[in-house]
């Protein structure tokens, strides 16, 4: 495949050729991620900086990983330790580190397009999108697509409901556009109150009933209730919403027999999702952080390789 | 004394009901005739050949910020009026949200002062409704209508409170004083960056819903309408908001209301890559709702075209979107942006250069926006098909935060007179 892109910033901009390249690419090093030496020097010499300016252990240590078993050189810089806090704008922190001329930016921040912006700013240094406000996530779809296709090997057809605060949520939208381009139909589960603007304009059917919502469903992907992210809240109480909208021992015995349950993480054990479920046999959880890492290797190979032939 | 002749021009002033090939005679910085072309014969005259150019009243802009006192960086009173004169406005009213705020007659002092010694048309102060805009106790309303402001308004800080509403319209109407607001509910804002809208939900952005802006259009309608006071409702964006304005002109109520440029002009999948220069308040909504304001033009609903006009700097603007400031400049683009109008047959020519100067004179009852003899001598002359790049260096506002950015504009201001004399030249600028 030929990938040509100088950053990745969201799954809506992507083909499904691409989607699909960036998938065999991550395949490919999954295998690298089972070896005794989990190291090959394809980026040797690359400079990778993951600038989070948001709080993320899986997600950084994930890129990070991804990065140094590729023998980059990868930088973390956080927002505690960052000169955000010494009132430095985003655009001057920015400038700043590109001009130490990295190979790639990997960054987090709490609003959307964040990630858009540094683009549209660093001309020779290619941007990761690791999540930006309630806009997208592109590598958590990613890793979803990859998980799921490990265990279906095709999508088309499949029915995904997604089921929270798809209002907040920046895997909800990634996720969707993912799901739709590589043929699956999805459904979004949750109170009204949790919903975006116009959102059945996204192509997706709206359900506020769980049972409706999963029924029949191959994959039922259960998002994180933010309580950090939402200042006044859409539901009564957690009890409520686990109640009505949780994934429990009840309600999954209406599932398919070979449904997937995913989870973005952290994981709020006994609010979305039954501590039971989590671990138990529909679960693919923990499979999509090992995938995770095999993604976000295959992003910084293929960023690096459209570099070179740009070079 | 001074004479000039602006001669074999378009001559359109609505309040006189003169549209034609008419001469206008200056004498020192008074109109002294209006009479169809070639018949005025006078001697020792300065003449202006304003041959196949429109010549109008100035511009009047109901809605603008200086920013002096306090944020020089973004504009002074002397920027922002050059800025005015090149877009055609000879007389901008400016909003309170100062530092210090203008919410008592020293405020309001310094600001006639600056513009006696630094500025390049009439400049009118809009008071504060309340102290400080906090929305908590009522400036000096009185003394601000003495001190020489046209109105009073809290404009982007709403007064929530809706009793404190009916008190301030209550009182100003004692004292003749229009109210104009800037209509957002700030709980249903829920600090909002943009339209609610499918845009907001696929930029992952906090919606402002127009249901925000609507409640209070509707509740600052029913007020006025109970306190008998003058409400002009300040950029109305929505459909809905300006259906009810409508209604309320139809029950005779006194209201009257504005639009601008941006917001008949630009719709939220402007946003598209998170450009912080299409970040206003209220934002850019959907294509219904500029059909609606466009229905509202033309069946005159609408009282005036005012730009809001609200220079930021770039330590404001290139930031997360998030993060940075609503508003947009706004006087240099509004002449093109308008007769985008005339040219969708929305409204006629005349129409257009009556939104733009008497009828937001009358708004507010000041003295500008036609010809009529005895008057100010404030003209503009202008280029209806002259196209031009807008681009930043010839940008007269100290700010630069504009969504039309190297955008090929058509209409262009050629001269602007104010009080006789000539402050604006398209080809040697601000004079």
């Amino acid at each position: 495949m030929k990938f040509t892109r100088k950053n990745i910033l969201g799954i809506a901009d992507l083909s499904r050729e691409e989607i699909e390249g960036i998938l065999e690419t991550a395949l490919m090093f999954s295998e690298v991620n089972t070896r005794a030496i989990k190291k090959v020097p394809t980026l040797r010499g690359r400079t990778v900086i993951n600038v989070f300016f948001e709080n993320s252990t899986r997600t950084r240590t994930s890129f990070e990983l991804a990065g140094k078993r590729l023998s980059a050189d990868v930088v973390n810089f956080t927002s505690s330790s960052s000169a955000l806090s010494k009132g430095e704008s985003l655009l001057d922190t920015a400038k700043n580190l590109a001009a130490m001329q990295p190979d790639i930016l990997v960054c987090r921040h709490s609003c959307a397009g964040a990630s858009h912006i540094l683009a549209r700013y660093l001309q020779s240094t290619s941007v990761i999108n690791a999540g930006d406000g309630s806009h997208e996530h592109p590598s958590q779809a990613l890793l979803d697509m990859m998980t799921v296709l490990k265990v279906r090997k095709k999508v088309d057809g499949l029915r995904v409901a997604i089921v929270g605060d798809i209002s907040h949520s920046r895997v909800a939208r990634s996720n969707i556009y993912c799901f739709q381009k590589m043929g699956a139909s999805v459904s979004v589960v949750g109170p009204a109150s949790m919903m975006p603007s116009a959102i059945k304009d996204l192509g997706v059917d709206v359900h506020y009933n769980l049972k409706q919502g999963i029924e029949g469903a191959d994959i039922i992907m259960m998002l994180r209730i933010q309580m950090e992210r939402i200042k006044q809240s859409p539901f009564p109480s957690l009890r409520e919403y686990s109640r009505y909208f949780g994934l429990n021992l009840e309600t999954i015995k209406t599932l398919k027999k070979d449904a997937l349950i995913m989870h973005p993480g952290p994981v709020n054990r006994g609010v979305e999702i039954d501590p039971g479920i989590a671990d138990g046999p529909y679960s693919v959880i923990l499979d999509q952080v090992t995938n995770g890492v095999a993604v976000r290797m295959a992003l910084l190979y293929l960023l690096s390789n459209a570099q070179s032939m740009n070079l | 004394m001074m004479k000039t002749l602006i001669k074999n021009g378009q001559l359109i002033d609505p309040q006189n009901n003169i549209s034609g090939l008419f001469d206008v005679l200056l004498i020192d910085d008074k109109i002294e005739a209006v009479a169809p072309q070639g018949t005025l014969v006078v001697s020792d005259t300065k003449e202006i050949d304003a041959r196949g150019l429109v010549v109008c009243p100035g511009f009047v802009d109901l809605h603008c910020h200086l920013r002096e006192p306090g944020f020089e960086y973004k504009e002074t009173i002397s920027s922002g009026t050059a800025s005015a004169v090149a877009g055609g406005f000879t007389s901008v009213c400016c909003m309170a949200n100062t530092h210090p705020v203008n919410d008592n007659a020293t405020v309001t002092a310094f600001i006639q002062k600056q513009v006696r010694e630094t500025g390049y048309c009439h400049v009118y102060p809009i008071g504060a409704i309340t102290k400080e805009l906090k929305g908590e106790a009522l400036a000096n309303i009185a003394e601000l209508n003495d001190a020489g402001c046209i109105a009073i308004s809290d404009d982007g800080n709403t007064v929530q409170n809706a009793r404190l509403m009916k008190i301030a319209l209550d009182y100003a109407r004692s004292f003749g004083l229009p109210i104009t607001t800037h209509s957002l509910e700030i709980n249903l804002a829920n600090n909002g960056h943009m339209n609610a809208s499918i845009m907001s939900t696929k930029l992952g952005l906090k919606g402002l819903p127009n249901v925000a802006e609507d409640i209070i259009i509707a509740r600052d309608i029913m007020l006025a309408e109970q306190s008998g006071a003058h409400l002009h409702v300040g950029h109305v964006s929505t459909a809905i908001g300006i259906t009810l304005v409508q209604e309320a002109k139809e029950r005779g109520a006194k209201i009257t209301c504005e639009v601008t440029p941006h917001h008949f002009s630009l719709t939220d999948e402007a946003l598209v890559g998170y450009n912080t220069n299409f970040k206003m308040y209220p934002p850019l909504r959907t294509r219904k709702d500029i059909d609606a304001l466009k229905t509202a033009f033309k069946n005159g609903v609408v009282d005036a075209i005012a730009t809001d006009h609200a220079p930021h700097g770039i330590i404001d603007k290139e930031l997360e979107f998030d993060r940075a400031a609503f508003g947009i400049i706004g006087f240099e683009t509004a002449l093109p942006l308008s007769l985008n109008l005339v040219r969708e047959g929305v409204i006629t020519l005349e129409e257009m250069v009556g939104l733009l100067t008497v009828k937001p004179a009358n708004v507010f009852n000041l003295s500008g926006g036609t010809l009529s003899q005895g008057r100010f001598a404030d003209i503009v002359l202008f280029d209806q098909n002259a196209s031009w790049t807008f681009d930043e260096g010839k940008i007269y506002s100290k700010s630069k935060n504009s969504p039309f950015l190297g955008t090929e504009l058509r209409g262009r201001v050629i001269k602007t007179l104010v009080k006789g004399r000539l402050v604006y030249d398209v080809s040697s600028g601000v004079l």
